[in-house]
């Protein structure tokens, strides 16, 4: 497999949208969105971390299996925090004797 | 730089893969993939305080919304864009080293080096500023206009150990750029044999990836509001 190189071309345009995003993200942040706000605040964290992903980490091009190890590792993220909310989410759902 | 998992160099100047690969390409690739296993172990790593921050700030929103907004959004959002310029110039030294252009190598890991120091100046006064305001939490911990002072030092408990592990990152980083300058002055680094800056840069986009999950959530969550 031939070294894929990214263009400097690209590499100045993610940078561009990062900024972009980052002064985005701050500016939004100073409006009242109700629960909307998290959801924009980590929609573009996700955003600009697919982007460092794909063009500045190279996954877009690289072999095919980093993309698994990154899925695996979301996987196990996503295990780790579901598996812990959902005890303290339900924790005063049912009155267990001794509580 | 040990031989065994970087590729030697024959006196003809070519490169060849160390001797349990086949070729240079599959030992580029079983780097890249280490690196990555790696680094989803770093995920895991810091999920856990990503973990206690979501289950803390489920509990006490409002308190970690006030106590956020001590935190100084200006130089949170300058650091960010220092942050995100230093992985341009990591991107630009990978690619350098791709093209085996020694000046540019050594050129751009100095500027990824420089900017990582201004983000860790930064980082600095920020954490001077807290302590003077007596944020750090401990004794002296104080925190005006709250009844109960714990939820907010919680917080600032979560913030000095989330950028503080981030900024020990960081500090590791700068390191590894360091010891790659001579080798990549010496022209250690050629267009088929390179991945020590490739393992570096992914490793330190990787830190520049968790502070754009850290400043939404440590600098933005109580912005709006007063």
């Amino acid at each position: 497999m031939a070294a894929p190189i990214v263009p400097v071309r690209t590499c100045v345009q993610v940078f561009l949208a990062l900024v972009v995003l980052t002064g985005i993200t701050t500016a939004v942040s100073f409006v009242d969105l109700g629960l909307w706000s998290n959801v924009v605040a980590l929609g573009i964290a996700g955003l600009k971390g697919a982007l460092v992903m794909l063009f500045f980490m190279n996954l877009r091009r690289g072999p095919r299996l980093l993309p698994v190890a990154v899925a695996a590792g979301l996987l196990w993220f996503l295990i780790l925090v579901g598996q812990t909310l959902s005890d303290y989410f339900t924790r005063g759902w049912l009155g267990v004797p001794g509580k | 730089m040990s031989a065994g998992v970087e590729t030697a160099t024959t006196p003809a100047g070519a490169a060849t893969p160390a001797h349990q690969f086949d070729s240079l390409d599959q030992q580029r690739e079983a780097a890249a993939l280490g690196m990555w296993v790696f680094l989803v172990t770093e995920v895991l790593f810091f999920g856990g305080l990503f973990t206690a921050y979501v289950v803390y700030r489920w509990s006490w929103a409002a308190d970690f919304a006030r106590a956020s907004r001590r935190l100084d959004v200006t130089l949170g959002t300058v650091n960010t864009a220092v942050l995100i310029a230093s992985s341009l110039t990591m991107a630009l030294a990978v690619r350098a080293a791709q093209l085996g252009r020694r000046r540019g190598v050594v050129g751009f890991l100095l500027g990824t080096m420089g900017l990582g120091s201004v983000f860790l100046g930064i980082k600095l006064l920020e954490y001077s500023h807290k302590a003077h305001e007596h944020l750090f939490p401990g004794p002296g911990f104080r925190f005006e206009g709250a009844a109960d002072l714990r939820p907010a030092e919680l917080f600032f408990s979560l913030y000095f150990a989330m950028t503080g592990l981030h900024a020990l990152h960081m500090i590791v980083g700068i390191g590894v750029l360091g010891a790659l300058l001579w080798p990549a002055a010496r022209g250690r680094f050629t267009a088929a044999s390179h991945n020590w800056v490739e393992g570096a840069g992914l490793y330190w986009h990787f830190v520049d990836l968790v502070w754009i999950f850290l400043f939404p959530l440590l600098y933005l969550v109580g912005r709006h509001g007063s």
